[in-house]
């Protein structure tokens, strides 16, 4: 039998900042839980991709390539597998984390709080970015034991992986908001993350195609992602490095404001 | 003061369904308010928009002061709800989802860890506490969603059929505990499909169809207004028709079970000296349903047949 409820006095009511602060890092804690619960689901899989590309792609077809832009195959394609592997995760993270969510309808725990949408949809793409980070480290490690990678500029390194993983992160988090069912949560990572990140020079430089297909390459956000993360490591890119960051500052700022403006009006997950 | 106040308050669904149709409510701080309706009268509804998991189409609400559309982070953090359906995640543990739930209403954490435990014993859940929710019996399902709501210890708990599905001794039970939270000063909005339930627990009532408030009163003088009850009566000695009996109507159920309608004006009495002059001997009495369920099920059926 339940005891008699006695409610506690009255504790000093946190500051609104102190409360969203506190809710912000909860929504974090949680998604860290949930990476770290489903690890073979969350972290193993990149990994073992991983190998499998430096082992087929960089080993056994990378040594009749030979060098691509002054570097070992190796050495080229590991800052986009790296990337390939953070995009990936960031996505998934969110679209899966938020659509399971609505789906188990535990988001109204989200809903109920007194969390403004800023701080939710903010909590999540910091989810999705931790998971595009643990996973990117991971990989990073993976691909130390097949190639050695120089450091051109960690600044850059850094502020290219954090805005691709944010900028993924917030996809996956609208693609959730969208989506009414599991079918809908793939089509997006398989119809078009996919090819957009194979034809987003991981594998490649796009110096090597005939010029419309150079044209149209650059019209993919993911080579721009892609060259500033390889710029950091090698000090080499196909694109102006400083355009890529534009662009990516500027796909993050649309999509958060998306995202926020799909939660404000309750898109899938008000009456 | 008001813990919830509402005026006009509509909600239009996209498939055209009129759910609420200009809904006015004021709950008391305090109190232990009943809302009550068929299924499909818009308590869910009406629910949902107080808890911000329904937008509304039309009308203001506020929450211990805190209008919804202008304060809506103040009176969020005044509510705790404790909604109809399962809404954890059901591969979470206990301890996690109620720490989870006061974070999100911004309370620091080992303050949550000491209120978790707090509620969990409260509430019996705290053996339990590490195990994964989904293997919690339906009654502790049920408990874990009011332990989570009072992690923020909120002034008004809203509570969508919080007895549903769970035996008679867990809800008893569980009634004492929300008498006491009631006591200690939490407003609290029940919604029940146990009239028994809101006729023991709540002072105040509204009852709602088709969208609209249809009565709005303390519930003892609800009760008052019932004209007539129907008991049941059971006989020593079998009869083999209902027998005439000055004032009063008697129908027969079965050779030892006969139903009596008795207005309130007539006295008990009466039926039972009537019948003891027909040497017929009353063993026991019950009423056939409970008085709110009387009240109820003729205000629903009397608009129902008006509609």
């Amino acid at each position: 039998m339940p005891e008699p409820a006695v409610m506690t006095p009255a504790a000093a009511a946190p500051s609104l900042n102190a409360a969203r602060w506190t809710g912000f890092l909860t929504i974090i804690i949680r998604e860290y839980s949930r990476i770290v619960r489903i690890w073979g689901q969350t972290l193993v899989p990149s990994a073992v991709t991983a190998i499998l590309y430096f082992v087929i792609f960089g080993s056994l077809i990378g040594r009749r390539v030979g060098q691509m832009d002054g570097f070992d195959y190796m050495q080229y394609i590991a800052p986009g597998l790296i990337m390939m592997s953070v995009i990936t995760n960031s996505y998934g993270n969110s679209v899966s984390s938020f659509f399971g969510a609505k789906f188990g309808k535990h988001v109204e725990e989200l809903l109920v709080s007194p969390l403004p949408n800023w701080i939710i949809v903010g909590g999540y793409a910091a989810g999705g970015l931790l998971r595009g980070l643990m996973v990117g480290a991971v990989v990073t490690l993976v691909s130390l034991v097949f190639a050695r990678l120089p450091v051109h500029h960690l600044g850059l390194i850094i502020a290219a992986v954090l805005l691709t993983s944010l900028i993924f992160s917030l996809g996956g988090f609208i693609n959730a908001v969208f989506a009414k069912n599991f079918d809908q949560v793939n089509w997006i990572p398989a119809f078009i993350l996919t090819p957009l990140t194979y034809f987003g020079g991981v594998f490649y430089s796009v110096s090597m195609l005939p010029p419309w297909a150079r044209a149209l390459s650059h019209v993919n956000p993911i080579l721009h992602m892609v060259n500033a993360f390889r710029y950091g490591f090698l000090g080499i890119s196909d694109v102006s490095v400083l355009g890529a960051f534009g662009l990516m500052v500027a796909l993050a700022i649309v999509l958060f404001l998306v995202a926020l403006n799909l939660m404000n009006r309750g898109v899938g997950i008000r009456d | 003061m008001l813990a919830l106040s509402i005026r006009g308050l509509t909600k239009t669904y996209r498939n055209g369904v009129q759910a609420l149709r200009g809904v006015d409510l004021d709950v008391e701080q305090g109190d232990f308010f009943a809302l009550l309706g068929p299924n499909g009268a818009g308590k869910t509804t009406l629910i949902g928009i107080i808890t911000s998991l329904v937008n509304k189409t039309a009308g203001t609400a506020s929450v211990f002061g805190h209008d919804l559309d202008s304060q809506l982070e103040r009176a969020k953090s005044c509510i705790g709800v404790v909604p109809q359906e399962l809404n954890f995640n059901q591969f979470e543990t206990p301890l996690t989802i109620v720490i989870n739930q006061a974070g999100f209403y911004g309370i620091p954490r080992a303050v949550a860890r000491e209120r978790a435990e707090k509620y969990l014993r409260q509430l019996q859940l705290w053996d339990k506490r590490n195990g994964i929710a989904r293997g919690l019996s339906g009654g502790m399902k049920r408990r874990l969603m009011i332990a989570r709501a009072l992690m923020h210890e909120p002034r008004l708990l809203v509570l969508d059929e919080p007895t549903a599905g769970v035996d008679i001794e867990i809800r008893r039970s569980m009634w004492e505990f929300l008498n006491d939270i009631n006591a200690h000063g939490t407003t609290i909005i029940l919604t029940t499909h146990y009239l028994e339930e809101a006729e023991n627990l709540c002072r105040n009532i509204a009852i709602i169809d088709n969208g609209h408030i249809v009565e709005r009163d303390r519930m003892s003088n609800l009760l008052r207004g019932l004209h007539t009850e129907t008991f049941v009566l059971n006989l020593r000695d079998p009869v083999a028709v209902a027998p005439q009996v000055a004032g009063f109507a008697l129908t027969w159920i079965d050779e030892h079970t006969l139903e009596a309608e008795v207005s309130k004006d007539q006295s008990l009495n009466g039926l039972f000296a009537q019948l003891a002059a027909q040497r017929l001997e009353v063993l026991s009495m019950r009423n056939k349903v409970n008085r709110l369920e009387e009240v109820f099920m003729r205000l629903v059926e009397h608009r129902g047949t008006n509609a």
